[in-house]
Parts: C-alpha cells; sequence; structure tokens
C-alpha cells in the first residue's frame, strides 16, 4: 500500500499514539483487501454499541490522544434516564453506558444515537465517498443514496473518523459496483417485513457478489423503510454492503446498466415459497408472549403513524417497545402519536438498541417483533422471538399470544 | 500424515490447535463466550466450540459492531480461536480480529476445505506465510 509523507509520520506516532493505532488498523485493513492507497472520507457512521469489545476501542484511541478529524454520528446504546426504571439493570450495566458515552464524547463524536442516520441526520450524496457501518447503514448509503463505502465495522469507521481516511479499494471503484449476480424474484414484496424477508433469504445465498434483483412486476417504488429493513437483513443472514434493484436503484436504470455490460457469473431464483420457507425457519412457532418489540433498525414516524392506525386506540397486553431516533421521538411528541400510543401501552423510546441488557427482564421469554435482525442478536441472550408483520404483532399484543 | 502449504497474512501471530471446519460464514457474537461455542440456528458448526481451536472458516457476516464484542469477550474468557484460516475474507472479521488479536491468513494453496478436517492438528505460522497440518490416520 502506498503510504505517503504525513500518513508516514502518523504511523511513527508523531501525531499521537491514538492516531497511530488508528492508521495501524487501516493498513492492516487496506493490505488485506490490496489497497494501493488511501482515499479522504466526508462522512463516518460509527455502530457504538455500548459492549465492552467496541468502548474498549475508543478508550484505546482516546487514551492516545485521538481526536475525530471527520466526526461521527453514531448508533446508540440504550436510555437509561427512561429505561431503568422499568427493568432490573446493574450498576455495572449502567457505569458501563456512562462510560461508553463519556469516551464517544471526548473522541468528538456526534451523539445521534440512531442506527438510522442515513435518514435524517448524516446523508450522503451520490458519489460521496464515506464510511459507514452499522449494517443497516451500509448496503442503504451504497445502493440506494449511491454513496460510496465498504462494509466497515464500528472499530474501522471509528478509526476512519479519527484519521479522516479510508483504504482505496472494493465498493470505492466502479468496477466493483457492478452487478456481478443475477436474482430474479418471483413476486415483489409488498411491505417492509416482505422484503425484510427477502433480505434474509437473499443473504444467504449472495456470498460476496453484488447482486442484481430483478422482479417482474413492481408496484411503485418501495418506500425508504422497505429498502432499509431489505438491506438490514441481506447484511445480517450475509455480509451484503451493496445491491441493485432494477428500475429502483441510481445505479440500476436496467439490468444491463446494473452489470456494466457484463455476463453475470451466476444467477439465482427465489420464489414465494422459499420466502415462507425461510419465515418458518428463523420464526419460533406461535405461544404466550411477554414483549413487543419493533424498531431494529429504528422505526421511522411513518411507521409510528401506521401502528397508530393499526393500535385503533387498542390497548396492548404486554410490554411493548418501539424504538425510534431522537428527531423522530420529537415529532411523534409534536403530533401526539407518542402520547396517544402511550395511552394503548405502546412506548416509543430513542437512543435504544434491541441488543442492550435493559430489556434482560423479558429473557427467557417468548418475544414478538417484526425483525429479522432483532430475533438473530437477541438469541445471544436467550429470548426467542415469533416473527410475524407489523399488523399480526399489534393484534398479538392486544391478545398477549400469537398463534 | 503432516503437509504445509504456502498462505497470506493477514493478522499477524502464530497459532496452534485442533481444526475447527465452518462452511458457513461465521459471526463471532453467535458464540457463547463462556464456552465458545456456536449458538447460532442451523449453523454448520451449531453446538461445537471455537475456543483454543483453528477455525477454518468462508467468511464473516453480519453485524459491524458486535462482532468485535464476540470476540472481545471470547478473548476475556480465554476462549479465542488460536488463529482463522479464511477462505473469502471479509472487512468486519479483519478489523474486528485486528483489534482483539487473534492470527488470519488466506489465499492457501490450495482449497481449505480439501486440505483440512475437523480434527486436525494445524499449526498456522502467519508471520511466515505457512500452515502445517498434521493428520492422525
Amino acid at each position: 500500500m502506498k503510504i505517503t509523507k504525513e500518513e508516514q509520520e502518523i504511523l511513527q506516532g508523531k501525531l499521537g499514539e491514538g492516531m497511530q493505532k488508528a492508521l495501524e488498523l487501516q493498513v492492516a485493513l487496506g493490505e488485506a483487501f490490496d489497497a494501493e492507497r488511501f482515499v479522504d472520507v466526508s462522512r463516518t457512521h460509527v455502530a457504538l454499541s455500548g459492549q465492552e469489545g467496541d468502548t474498549y476501542w475508543c478508550e484505546l484511541l482516546v487514551k492516545g490522544g485521538a481526536k475525530c478529524k471527520v466526526p461521527c454520528t453514531t448508533n446508540p446504546a440504550w436510555d437509561t434516564k427512561t429505561l431503568t426504571q422499568y427493568y432490573g439493570v446493574t450498576q455495572d450495566e449502567l457505569e458501563l453506558v456512562k462510560r461508553t458515552y463519556d469516551v464517544y464524547t471526548k473522541i468528538g463524536a456526534v451523539m445521534s444515537l440512531s442506527c438510522t442516520p442515513e435518514l435524517q441526520q448524516n446523508v450522503p450524496a451520490f458519489g460521496e465517498v464515506v464510511a459507514f457501518s452499522e449494517s443497516s447503514c451500509t448496503p442503504y448509503v451504497n445502493s440506494v443514496l449511491g454513496a460510496r463505502s465498504n462494509r466497515e465495522s464500528s472499530v474501522s469507521a471509528l478509526a476512519a473518523a479519527v484519521t479522516g481516511k479510508t483504504p482505496l479499494y472494493g465498493l470505492m471503484f466502479d468496477e466493483n459496483r457492478r452487478g456481478t449476480m443475477v436474482i430474479e424474484v418471483e413476486e415483489a414484496p409488498k411491505d417492509a417485513y416482505d422484503w425484510g424477508l427477502l433480505g434474509y433469504n437473499a443473504g444467504r445465498i449472495i456470498e460476496k457478489d453484488v447482486p442484481v434483483f430483478v422482479f417482474k412486476k413492481i408496484d411503485g417504488r418501495p418506500t425508504p423503510e422497505s429498502l432499509l429493513y431489505f438491506g438490514a437483513e441481506l447484511n445480517t443472514s450475509g455480509a451484503v454492503p451493496m445491491y441493485h434493484i432494477v428500475g429502483v436503484t441510481p445505479e440500476a436504470p436496467d439490468l444491463e446498466s446494473a452489470l456494466r455490460g457484463n455476463k453475470p457469473t451466476r444467477t439465482a431464483y427465489i420464489s414465494n415459497e422459499d420466502i415462507r420457507e425461510e419465515e418458518k425457519k428463523i420464526s419460533e412457532e406461535g405461544g404466550k408472549i411477554n414483549l413487543v418489540m419493533l424498531g431494529c433498525p429504528h422505526y421511522t414516524l411513518d411507521q409510528v403513524m401506521e401502528l397508530e392506525r393499526l393500535m385503533d386506540n387498542r390497548k396492548s397486553s404486554v410490554p411493548f417497545w418501539v424504538l425510534v431516533s431522537e428527531a423522530t421521538l420529537s415529532l411523534a411528541k409534536r403530533n401526539e402519536s407518542f402520547y396517544r400510543l402511550a395511552e394503548c401501552g405502546v412506548n416509543l423510546v430513542a437512543e435504544t438498541c434491541i441488543d442492550e441488557p435493559c430489556f434482560k427482564s423479558f429473557e427467557g421469554g417468548l418475544g414478538l417483533t417484526d425483525s429479522p435482525k432483532c430475533a438473530y442478536y437477541r438469541e445471544r441472550r436467550g429470548q426467542p422471538f415469533v416473527l410475524r408483520r407489523l399488523s399480526e404483532c399489534v393484534e398479538g399484543a392486544i391478545k398477549g399470544e400469537v398463534k | 500424515m503432516e503437509q504445509a502449504y504456502k498462505c497470506r497474512k493477514i493478522l499477524k501471530g502464530k497459532g496452534e490447535g485442533e481444526a475447527i471446519v465452518s462452511t458457513d460464514p461465521i459471526c463471532f457474537y453467535l458464540c457463547d463466550p463462556k464456552t465458545g461455542k456456536v449458538i447460532e440456528k442451523g449453523h454448520s458448526i451449531t453446538g461445537k466450540t471455537v475456543a483454543g481451536k483453528v477455525l477454518v472458516v468462508k467468511s464473516g457476516k453480519g453485524s459491524s459492531v458486535v462482532m468485535v464484542d464476540g470476540l472481545y469477550q471470547l478473548k476475556m474468557q480465554d476462549n479465542l480461536p488460536a488463529a482463522i484460516i479464511v477462505r473469502d475474507i471479509e472487512p468486519v472479521l479483519v478489523s474486528c480480529a485486528a483489534v482483539v488479536g487473534v492470527p488470519v491468513v488466506d489465499r492457501l494453496e490450495i482449497n481449505p476445505y480439501e486440505a483440512i478436517k475437523d480434527g486436525d492438528k494445524v499449526i498456522v505460522d502467519a508471520d511466515n506465510c505457512t500452515v502445517t497440518v498434521k493428520r492422525v490416520d
């Protein structure tokens, strides 16, 4: 990898040990992917988690005097002010959140605390070179917005925020963004839930290809939420930072353009039955539930309002949490959705992720969600989830069980 | 039978142990830190441990942040894999293994799934770009 004089000085520690460690990590990454050199980034997003592994890395950089050159937006840990009163968290768990937020504030992060910065806080333009971690975010900025990011981890994205650079390889180049695999789908998904299931299904078969999705017929443009949930699941069951949908995403006005005139290396077909089978495989069987959890990735105001319409003033019989961004929370208070939903026993909370200890009193019981990503990661915490679309989650909440 | 293969160093270091071969990509968060066992449903090595093993794996996958905590917690419990031989490198796996400190190699001169079977004794020397496989027949 070609290293400039300035980068050489960073690697010798002349700009501090934190900066040095960050660039060392990026050199290792760049060399692994045969990057020719570094390139400047204009935006960064770090999937902060409030987990020890991630906090350790940020503390290591801060101890070495590092400060963000390109301030990163961040994912959330959890809202200690709102949630501590409900469930039995320990002092250690509370302190880890405080430690995490303190050290990220010290490094100069934008404490946006939402996993959907690309919708409302940190929105890159077409062609912009960025370093975005968060598995739902990276495919969105590449595929839907046409910005350029490799599949960054939280640690490599934080390194990019500190150095202002990322190794030049992979999706930074036109030729690596072209579709290499064609996936025909029997029927276009109808809502964010079906898009998520298609993503989970496809993520298993894509491997390192850039997939081009072809639908015989697609009614109207998929909503941003649908595309967000699609990418989130592609990048949960697999490692898919970029996709094309013919007639929908900006680098795929037609199949030929998506493939840039090349032949695909392979093709696949996903039928309605494949999707329903996958759904059965990843969902628990129905039964009595102790929690409904929505907002993985964070729900938008449109999704909150759809939820409100479906609740139709009825009451949830189990705890019901909807995770949203700070911006969505404040809009939902302004239009009073927040208060009307609270009357139904549905709680909106910002600055919180599903995968946090604040929900541990539900572990051991059966949860209900519309997000395969939520179900997948909560497995580690010993809470199985039934997967259903939003309308069925609402009916399940009211009855306290799901078929 | 002992056989040495050339490989490429991704992350420095040396590690040896019994081989565990995963034909699926891995997300280390879906490992139980206390035992190193893979808890992901339907994974090719579900129920088997990566602790102290040389892990042969197709690639990395999944979340961009929990991977580092998955590896970090394995390290805290002394249950990290001794080394990783990866078929298709993936940036999240590489950067997280770099922060936690696991030797990683790729580009084995032959298909790693043909060269290495579960239970083989494997020595990964990333710094000298070699993988040695000992099989007790």
